[in-house]
Parts: structure tokens; C-alpha cells; sequence
């Protein structure tokens, strides 16, 4: 698939500008729809969490955290589960839909770390983090940037899979089995959700940090005046 | 490929592209409290429906070895109402009905006359704790072949002395692990556990597996699926 590119006539002054399309839409229809199923599985879940907020024994039972009824959806444990069950299909379904899309609309080139991005990494976070001067970009991603989505993509699966693990010990016994057993399994599941919102957290610092043009890209496809082209 | 446009035509290509999204808005419709309900109920619906579509009859729960057993006494005790009912266990008995060849009431001795099966298995409870504990019972499968229950009828209700009250499909019901269980860690039950008779169903979450069972029914339809799925939670809940 090759990039479209379009050179924009200003109608008023007649300078030209770029613009690439960026995402295809089932990728941001993918990650609208995901982006709200993953707050509603992450809140509903720290409700399904209260009910026992604790990865020992039942007897004598140690609190983890206690994590506020405010900040939690549903009500109470049947709510939150009400909530979680309805939307893992949602979240499923739309990382499904992607991953199908990605490989086959060959899209995933622009998204997957490759070993030949290694190299890229380490410039990319002296850039970001040490105020190093900023590597040329080539492609709509930077290897940093690539191995972010990568891993974000990775943990996504892995959510699921945890959550499965949990949902069905009997049935998917062998996938609770490999986490370790069912106990193992639900610590797991509570570890991928912050690892995801640490994704989450900085890809949203990012976002600000890139402007506005980057972020309507998402909304529209299309980013206007991109450093690479 | 490349193409050439003017400022306003590449806004309108924008807008469109924008409006593409708006099916991404439907999820309001679970914002709406008159339709939150019926969607979440739906939803969960659905998830019941493929929990019995991934169950399997010949599928064994994992058993584990003595030495992986929770302490008897850290066995958590969970009810909704009375940890003791307060069950006549002198004259207590089972009373069956509903689409069976022989109801009526069944003692313990005449449960206790079928093969015993003794299990190491999970209970898990939908709170989120587990433990591993030592049950011995009947199996339910040949309890329902000793009251001739119709091989058509596809629930059991059970009845409780603390008036809670539970139901299994019949695909569960059969499974080999499935033990009107009256022993736990190879003692008679406790009166806090159950005594004298409870479900011990290693593929079903904790608040299926009933305690104080006073009755039991087969059904063709489901009247009272449970105690808690009425206040909202699953079904099936197979594990």
C-alpha cells in the first residue's frame, strides 16, 4: 500500500502545504472505540478489584490498596462485572478487527518494531529525554515511537489473555496454567492494566507534546505539514 | 500516489473522514440510563452464552495434591444471610420434584448409598479469592439417574434452609466433578459449610455451589436462575 500524499493550493495566498494520510479509518475507528472500551474495562475492573483487593490468602486477608468506590464503575462487584463483561467483547472485537486489518492491508510496516529499529531507540530517548539533538525521521513513525505501539499492542493481547485465563481457569486451564495458576493469573491481569496505563500515560504527553496537527490525524487520517516528507 | 488539491476541497476531504468516525458516538447509548440496563444485560447475556458454548463435558477441572489443600480452617465461610440456618439434621432430607420418575424426599443415607468421589479442587469465588479444598459426595449425575430425571429437562433448582436458592444447567449437572457433596477435607459438613448437603461444582464460581440444600427441582424452563444473579450478576458463570 502506498502513502497518499496530497499538496494543498492555499485558496488565499496560493502557498502549497503537504499533508500524508496516516491512518486508515478502520485503524482509527479501531482506536476510538478501543481507547473507550479500555477506560470502561480499567475502571470497571478496579470495581471488580475492591471486592478483594488483595493477591494473598482470604484468611487472614491483606489489602493491597484501597482503591476509592468514586473512582470505580458500576456500583458495586455485580455492576462492575456487568461492565466488564460487556465490554472485553468490545475491546476483542476491535483489536481483532485491527490486527486483521494491519497485516492484511500490509499496514503493520508502519507500526511494527523491527530488530533493524533497534538501533534508532536509543537516539530517539537522548532526543526525548536528555535534550539530545533530534534524529531525521523518515517515516510516520520514529523506532521509539514504534516500539512504544509495539509493545502497547503486545500488552493489549496479553490482557486479554490474563483475562481469560481468570474468567475461564477450567475451561482455558492450560493459559492459567502457563501464568502460573489461577492466583498468578489475576496478579498478571491487575500488572498489564498499569502497564497499559503507563503506556497510556505517556502516549498521551506525547500527544500534547506533538500539537494539534498530529493529534486531528487520528480523527480525520490526514496530518498536515509532516516533518518527514 | 500523490495527488493535488486546494485548501477548501481538502477540508471537505477532512470533514468526510471525520464523519466516518461517528459510529464510534453509538457507545454514548451505554450513557443513557434508560438504555445502560438493557445493554449491560445484553452484554452479559452474550458472555453467558459463550461460557456454555466453551464448555466442555469431558474437560476436568485441575484436582491437586494434599499437600496443596488451603488449611480447613482458612477455608473462607461465605454466605448471604446466617452462617447456621439452624437445619434439623435428625430429620432432614432432599425433597425432589419436577420432571423426575420418583420425587419425593431423599435422606442422607439413601444419597450416601451411591459411589462417594472424593476431589482436591479450586473454589473460586467471584470476589476475586481462591482456595483449594478436599470435597467428597455423591456425584449429581448418578443422584439424577436414582430419582429417573427426565433426560429432556434442562435445569435444576435447589432450595436452601437459609432460603437461598441456585440452578445448574444440565450439561454442568452431568459433569463427573459435579458432587452433591456432604464431606469436606474427609469430614462430615460442618454446619457452616453447608451440613448436611451442598453442591461442590469445580467448573462453576463460588455462589453456585448452594449450601443447606432442602430441595431440589428439574425443569424444563428456567423459573429462579439464583439468589445473586437476581441482584445482577451471571447466569452460567462456568468457570
Amino acid at each position: 500500500m502506498s502513502t497518499q500524499i496530497a499538496a494543498i493550493t492555499n485558496v488565499k495566498t496560493g502557498a502549497i502545504s503537504e499533508a500524508v494520510y496516516e491512518h486508515p479509518f478502520i485503524v482509527r475507528l479501531c482506536h476510538w472505540v478501543n481507547a473507550v472500551a479500555l477506560l470502561i474495562l480499567v475502571f470497571s475492573g478496579l470495581q471488580i478489584f475492591r471486592a478483594f483487593p488483595s493477591f494473598g490468602a482470604k484468611i487472614p486477608q491483606k489489602d493491597l490498596l484501597h482503591w476509592p468506590k468514586a473512582y470505580a464503575l458500576g456500583g458495586w462487584l455485580g455492576g462492575g462485572l456487568q461492565w466488564h463483561l460487556t465490554f472485553m467483547w468490545i475491546y476483542i472485537g476491535t483489536g481483532l478487527l485491527y490486527l486483521t486489518y494491519e497485516i492484511f492491508s500490509r499496514n503493520y510496516k508502519q507500526v511494527l518494531f523491527m530488530p533493524r529499529d533497534i538501533r534508532g531507540v536509543w537516539p530517539m530517548v537522548h532526543h526525548y529525554f536528555f535534550f539530545g539533538p533530534k534524529p531525521y525521521i523518515r517515516e510516520a513513525y520514529n523506532p521509539l515511537q514504534k516500539l512504544a505501539y509495539t509493545s502497547a499492542i503486545l500488552l493489549g493481547i496479553l490482557s486479554v489473555l490474563t483475562g481469560l485465563a481468570i474468567w475461564k481457569p477450567v475451561q482455558f486451564s492450560w493459559l492459567a496454567w502457563l501464568m502460573g495458576g489461577f492466583h498468578w493469573a489475576r496478579l498478571w491481569h491487575f500488572a498489564m492494566m498499569w502497564a497499559i496505563l503507563a503506556f497510556l500515560f505517556g502516549h498521551l504527553v506525547m500527544v500534547v507534546l506533538h500539537g494539534w496537527n498530529n493529534f486531528v490525524s487520528m480523527l480525520t487520517g490526514w496530518k498536515k505539514d509532516p516533518e518527514y516528507l | 500516489m500523490n495527488f493535488r488539491t486546494d485548501s477548501r476541497q481538502f477540508k471537505r476531504i477532512n470533514r468526510r473522514e471525520l464523519l466516518k468516525l461517528s459510529p464510534v458516538l453509538a457507545l454514548g447509548a451505554f450513557a443513557i440510563p434508560k438504555l445502560q440496563k438493557p445493554l449491560l444485560k445484553t452484554g452479559l447475556a452474550f458472555s453467558d452464552w459463550a461460557s456454555a458454548r466453551l464448555f466442555r463435558s469431558g474437560h476436568l477441572a485441575p484436582t491437586f495434591d494434599d499437600s496443596e489443600l488451603t488449611p480447613f480452617a482458612r477455608f473462607p465461610i461465605n454466605d448471604y444471610d446466617v452462617d447456621d440456618p439452624g437445619v434439623d439434621l435428625n430429620n432432614w432430607t432432599l425433597t425432589v420434584s419436577g420432571a423426575v420418575r420418583k420425587p419425593g424426599d431423599y435422606t442422607l443415607a439413601q444419597i450416601q448409598t451411591l459411589p462417594k468421589f472424593s476431589q482436591n479442587t479450586r473454589h473460586v469465588c467471584i470476589e476475586g479469592w481462591d482456595v483449594i479444598g478436599r470435597f467428597g459426595g455423591a456425584r449429581l449425575a448418578d443422584f439424577l439417574n436414582m430419582i429417573g430425571a427426565d433426560p429432556a429437562a434442562r435445569f435444576i433448582t435447589v432450595q436452601c434452609a437459609d432460603d437461598y436458592y441456585e440452578s445448574l444447567d444440565m450439561a454442568t449437572a452431568r459433569h463427573p466433578q459435579s458432587l452433591l457433596c456432604y464431606e469436606m477435607y474427609d469430614q462430615p459438613l460442618t454446619r457452616e459449610h453447608g451440613a448436611p448437603l451442598r453442591l461442590n461444582i469445580p467448573t462453576k464460581i463460588g455462589y453456585k455451589q448452594a449450601k443447606y440444600l432442602t430441595d431440589l427441582k428439574m425443569s424444563h424452563v428456567l423459573e429462579k436462575a439464583g439468589y445473586w444473579e437476581d441482584q445482577g450478576y451471571s447466569e452460567f458463570y462456568g468457570l
